[in-house]
């Protein structure tokens, strides 16, 4: 576990730097973490993110990629153009969630 | 003369980094040997590592339009079958031993071979076919799914799979 500095709060991260804490996420530090992905948030992502925190807060883990598209009518390609760096972490991370578990 | 070179390789320090890459050889035909492999190059995707197969001799079932809907389960000569293999020789047991694993896959919601193959593409992986196994098997580039690239020669596979690790199915 470390810590990093975030929209001017520490937070705790793990080895690959998901947050330890959900509960710590704002939106200022998603943006910060999209932009460390360079990444820049558009609607899309917030929607995507939006359903990450949902799903996470509902069944207690974060939604795999397939998870994602079936639940927000988002396609597979349109997850890889706004999540380049890999949707499979990316938008977990970046919602202040865990590693998705699922594999697929 | 010597900073710059240091930063030159530096720079290609941060995109060898950034480059990672698996090229995945499927050579079997079998649902039990398709899904590894599939579910593999996918997981590299989603976690940005670029990925390609490579299939190859039975592996070729998995990208035929033909076979891609029908392939079958793997259990006689597999140590792992959880029948006798007296049993699994017998008409319709190998049918009944996919459907069972078609079931299992449904519930845990893992896509069919075919939809596999069409996230691979969506998800930029590279499908490719080999030349030689394809003209052992008579197969043109129409007999194969839309989502393959093309039919190289093994040659070109090491080509493309330069700095990729790689893994044998």
């Amino acid at each position: 576990m470390s810590t990093v500095t975030l929209a001017g709060q520490t937070i705790e991260v793990d080895a690959e730097g998901f947050l330890l804490n959900p509960d710590q996420w704002t939106p200022d530090i998603a943006v910060e973490l999209a932009a460390e992905a360079g990444i820049n948030l558009s609607d899309q992502h917030w929607q995507v993110l939006d359903f990450c925190r949902r799903t996470n807060a509902e069944k207690g883990a974060p939604p795999t990629v397939r998870g994602i598209t079936k639940g927000t009518g988002i396609s597979t390609k349109e997850m890889y153009a706004l999540f380049p760096g890999g949707p499979g972490i990316l938008a977990s991370r970046i919602a202040g969630l865990s590693k998705p578990k699922g594999c697929i | 003369m010597t900073a710059t070179l240091e930063q030159e390789k530096q720079a290609q320090g941060a995109e060898k980094e950034t480059k990672r890459k698996v090229a995945i050889i499927c050579s079997k035909g079998s649902l039990d040997m398709a899904y590894p492999g599939l579910i593999m190059a996918n997981a590299a995707r989603m976690m940005g590592i670029d990925a390609m197969i490579f299939f190859t001799f039975w592996g070729l079932d998995i990208i035929n339009e033909k076979k891609v809907d029908h392939l079958h389960a793997g259990m006689l000569g597999n140590p792992s079958s959880p029948m006798p293999h007296s049993l699994m020789g017998l008409p319709g047991m190998e049918a009944l031993a996919t459907t069972m694993m078609k079931k299992k896959m449904d519930a845990l919601d893992i896509p069919g071979v075919r939809e596999m193959l069409e996230i691979l593409d969506d998800a930029g992986a590279e499908l490719y076919a080999c030349q030689l196994a394809m003209e052992m098997f008579d197969l043109e580039t129409s007999d194969l799914v839309s989502q393959v690239t093309e039919s190289i020669t093994a040659m070109d596979f090491w080509q493309k799979a330069e700095g990729a690790q790689v893994v044998f199915i």
